[in-house]
């Protein structure tokens, strides 16, 4: 399992790349002073300080030695001294940071005290201080350095190792009566191992770089020993004359600082299960089956036919809700409700114009207050929506921005839409908050959204959609985020505001008493189909469908006989790229046949003001009180 | 102080006690002097730690004994710890960080010279930094959310790691090959005016450039997912309002937490640098004192970036939690 996981590091084009250096590089260091040992050091006094040549690809140094050679032989210890360097920064960091987890409290308390001092300095000016305590020179480097990361290490472990303390199996094993130490080898440490490797590789580099430019700076190798950084160092000093002298150690430190680096973060990246989306192809079109709505009467605030909702997921398209047909009537209450992943709130996003890029809109037709939404531009669509269509969103807490008072916040509506300057666009944001009835309006519009309670951020947000003149007002699950006890407060304000404004309202809810109570028509919703239209009042007296009434019967005080119809709702609904053919709820239902699982059911009306999708609607009225 | 931090007007002793600022303050200023204390110690154990005698290092094998043992005395080399420690507290408080051995000259004279530079070049970078990284983080993070430009997204990626890999020292080899030796636009190493200061800026802020856009970018498209932006795209504000308005500055809190990293990692990286071009700043000073072994040199400069780092921090803790109403105030 965790081999393969490594294996796939290894098969990324970024990893491959990295490994495929890693070779280059530790295979230079460990055949290139075999190899050219002498060459590099071959002292040739008759050609001091050249630029590139064919017998010295790079150029020679002071002395007259072939500086190619020389980086390629410098490979070694470059390499060597980065991972001894590091290696000494992982062992002290991982001791120091699993310290507190063994240590007594207060011991523990200090060492994290000390690393959290120690983490804010950058490691190279602890590599300084230390390279001073340590002297200079190459064991005063590798200590230097080793020391200067290991204050980055242990507060990762320490990171790591709370997270993996936290977790419940921890927890057990100390009820167990396991000590702290057992617990630390046995289950601390293997979990944290992964992470903790990808960051030593990491590290690695990072030493690498360091330990270039400690010897660049001539506090680390020393003469006649050299490394990269000393060769750097060196070749700088003639850059006018021979400027592979200088580039040349700096190109490889580059690659073997990025062969480090690369691998690390292709690790972390696998490792961490990261996987892209895939190419889907072409939206496959789909004919609507449902009888076009209702023509007759006020033009509908909303009307929408064969409306399909799609978001490519690992190839193929999951599609949430698949040619829906509906229309709001000015002033019209409707409901919309369904089990969580029926579509209900992909839905609402849709018809508000809300579903962003990946997700695909189609329909036959969308027009709010008979303006096509599909056709016109969105720039022309904005001051209508803006000012006619309210959305109120589940979550009031996470809806607000933070960083904003709740007043400008609404004010900015009145600032785009209804050319308000600043201060009259507040004062109507004022106005609105009390008209919500939210007391000492004018203090809260200065605060922030944190300091309002949830239903006061609720109704704040049924403020903002009053900034304009709504015609419609969404409501996506508004009270679920909420206590029970504030849920009737926003849907009586909801109720409210419908009655003083003549605005429709869509109520999208799980809750089908909820929606029962409060709406005036209810749109029964089930894997992305609207399978039941039909005025509140007969919900509960003729209900058609069996998963209507299947929503019903597990509603406690509306159950009649307990036996037998909570089988009817067992089994979950499917998946939106796995819907089977036929109905999507037959698995389901009681009453499928061979019919139901080959043909989907379109929706018919069945009665005034009454739609339906089911084969079976006519065939079982008796059954029709049974919730 | 009180009265002026808390709210101005209608501040009482028992209402600024209560007040998060007051407290976070008192907080944040007592962990800072706990750090300086720990730095100033830091320095004075450094020399403690130094194998052998750091005045017969520094003067050579050859330096008659009574020289060193006049230098030991001098300073205070052969008292008691307790009393060293005692009189490095003292002076360090008095602004009396030593005299160099090399020079004669007090330290805090060699350190107020040398500041100038260091700080100009930090500074200049940090503004290039945030003035190419920001706007380009949010470019591509508009350009490439919701997966719409997967290829533009790759190269970024790609681009920014290797890139970020490159530390400045080699940065700016390269970019005196290119610049100063091949087309000689610019000075190799000193020169005058502000041309002296492009390369030295530019290598130490294309590294740290790079990441910064990288991390804009992941907090911006982190903050394009959130449902208060859902909520501004409702009130149908055009895309540049949600963008500057909403997305920006809750991506610039997160990543203003990053800045100070930046800036740390800014004054150490002037040391390389100012190596590469020989600027006469701090990290050129303290690389040359380490060498010849001028202890209270390197000492009082080790001080100074201490100190610096610290109040980089704190600066950067302030900001934050003025910026960001739910911050470190309010979980205290």
């Amino acid at each position: 399992m965790r081999s393969r996981r490594w294996m796939r590091v290894v098969t990324t084009p970024s990893g491959a790349v990295a490994v495929a250096l890693l070779v280059l590089v530790i295979g230079l260091a460990i055949l290139a002073p075999i190899i050219w040992g002498d060459a590099a050091s071959e002292v040739n006094d008759s050609a001091p300080v050249q630029g590139p040549s064919s017998a010295h690809w790079a150029g020679t140094d002071a002395l007259g030695r072939d500086i190619f050679y020389r980086v390629l032989v410098a490979t070694r210890l470059s390499i060597e001294l980065a991972v001894m360097a590091s290696l000494l920064g992982v062992v002290v960091g991982t001791v120091v940071g699993t310290a507190p987890s063994v240590l007594p409290r207060w011991a523990g308390r200090w060492v994290s005290s000390a690393v959290n001092i120690a983490v804010a300095f950058p490691s190279l000016l602890l590599v300084l201080f230390f390279a001073v305590v340590f002297g200079v020179g190459t064991t005063g480097a590798v200590l230097a350095i080793g020391l200067a990361f290991a204050p980055g290490f242990a507060r990762l472990t320490q990171t790591l190792s709370a997270a993996v303390v936290g977790r419940d199996f921890v927890a057990a094993a100390r009820v167990a009566g396991v000590g702290r130490l057992r617990i630390l080898v046995r289950h601390v440490l293997p979990n944290i191992g992964e992470p903790l490797v990808v960051n030593a590789t990491i590290n690695a580099g990072q030493a690498l770089l360091a330990f270039a430019g400690l010897s660049f700076l001539g506090i680390g190798v020393q003469a006649p020993s050299y490394d990269w950084g000393r060769l750097l160092g060196e070749g700088l000093t003639q850059i006018y004359v021979n400027p592979a002298a200088a580039l040349a150690p700096a190109v490889a430190v580059v690659i073997a600082g990025l062969a480090f680096n690369l691998l690390g973060e292709t690790a972390a990246a696998v490792i961490g299960v990261r996987t892209g989306p895939t190419r889907s192809g072409p939206l496959p079109a789909t004919p609507g089956r449902d009888e076009p709505i209702d023509a007759s009467g006020d033009q509908p605030v909303l009307a929408v036919e064969n409306l399909h909702v799609a978001f490519p997921r690992d190839g193929r398209w999951a599609t949430p809700v698949r040619g829906i047909s509906f229309a709001v009537r000015p002033g019209e209450f409707v409901g919309v409700v369904g089990e969580s992943g029926s579509g209900k709130s992909v839905t609402a996003l849709a018809v508000s114009r809300l579903i962003e890029h990946p997700g695909v809109v189609t329909a036959d037709r969308l027009d709010f207050a008979g303006v096509p939404m599909l056709s016109t531009p969105e720039r022309e669509l904005r001051p209508l929506l803006g000012t006619s269509l309210a959305m109120v969103f589940q979550d009031p807490t996470t809806s607000f921005n933070p960083t904003r008072r709740v007043g400008r916040q609404l004010a900015e509506v009145a600032e785009q839409h209804q050319d308000l300057r600043r201060g009259p666009a507040l004062a109507r944001a004022v106005d609105r908050l009390r008209a919500v009835r939210i007391a000492a309006a004018e203090r809260r519009a200065g605060q922030y959204p944190h300091e309002f309670s949830g239903g006061m951020r609720q109704r704040a947000m049924i403020g903002m959609g009053l900034m304009g003149t709504p015609k419609l007002v969404i409501a996506d699950e508004p009270t679920t985020a909420l206590d029970v006890t504030v849920q009737g407060q926003i849907l009586r304000l909801l109720s409210e505001v419908r009655a003083e404004t003549d605005a429709a309202i869509l109520l999208i809810s799980h809750d089908i008493t909820v929606v029962a109570q409060t709406c005036s028509r209810i749109l029964v919703m089930y894997a992305g189909r609207i399978v039941e239209d039909l005025p509140a009042a007969d919900l509960t007296r003729t209900p058609r469908h069996p998963y209507t009434k299947a929503l019903l019967a597990v509603v406690p005080d509306l159950a009649t006989d307990r036996e037998q119809p909570l089988v009817a709702i067992a089994g979950r609904p499917p998946a939106p790229e796995q819907i089977p053919a036929g109905c999507a709820f037959a698995a389901r239902c009681p009453l499928a046949d061979e019919r139901c699982r080959t043909d989907d059911p379109a929706l018919v009306q069945v009665a005034q003001l009454h739609r339906v999708a089911c084969w079976h609607a006519d065939d079982q009225h008796d059954q029709g009180t049974m919730g | 102080m009180t009265a002026e931090l808390s709210s101005p007007g209608r501040a009482s002793a028992a209402q600024g006690l209560r007040n998060p600022w007051v407290a976070f303050l008192i907080r944040r200023l007592s962990w800072l002097v706990v750090s300086l204390w720990v730095v100033v110690t830091a320095a004075f154990l450094m020399i403690q730690l130094v194998p052998g005698d750091p005045v017969r290092a520094a003067l050579g094998t050859s330096a008659p004994a009574e020289l060193v043992q006049a230098r030991r005395e001098s300073l205070g080399l052969d008292d008691p710890l307790p009393t060293q420690y005692w009189n490095h507290l003292r002076s360090v408080l008095t602004g009396d960080f030593g005299t160099s051995m090399t020079t004669d000259l007090p330290v805090s004279q060699l350190v107020g010279d040398r500041l100038p530079t260091t700080v100009t070049l930090a500074a200049l970078s940090f503004v290039v930094i945030i003035l190419i990284a920001v706007p380009l983080g949010v470019t591509i993070a508009v350009l490439t959310r919701g997966a719409r430009w997967r290829g533009g997204e790759l190269a970024f990626t790609s681009a920014s790691v290797v890139v970020a890999a490159i530390p400045e020292f080699l940065l700016a080899v390269g970019l005196v090959y290119v610049f100063a030796v091949t087309l000689g636009w610019f000075p190799v190493a000193g020169g005058d005016g502000m041309g002296a200061w492009v390369l030295p800026v530019a290598s130490l802020s294309i590294g740290p450039a790079a990441v910064i856009a990288r991390i804009v970018r992941v907090e911006v498209l982190a903050v394009l997912g959130q449902d208060f932006v859902r909520t501004a795209r409702a009130k149908r504000l055009p895309p540049w309002r949600i963008y500057a308005r909403h997305a920006l500055p809750n991506a610039l809190t997160a990543t203003l937490t990053l800045t100070g990293l930046l800036l740390t990692g800014l004054v150490a990286g002037t040391v390389l640098v100012e190596n590469v071009f020989a600027l006469q700043g701090l990290g050129s000073t303290i690389v040359q004192s380490i060498l010849q072994k001028d202890y209270p040199v390197v000492q009082g400069i080790v001080l100074v970036y201490g100190a610096l780092v610290l109040l980089v921090n704190l600066v950067v803790d302030l900001v934050l939690a003025a910026l960001d109403p739910r911050s470190t105030i309010r979980e205290a």
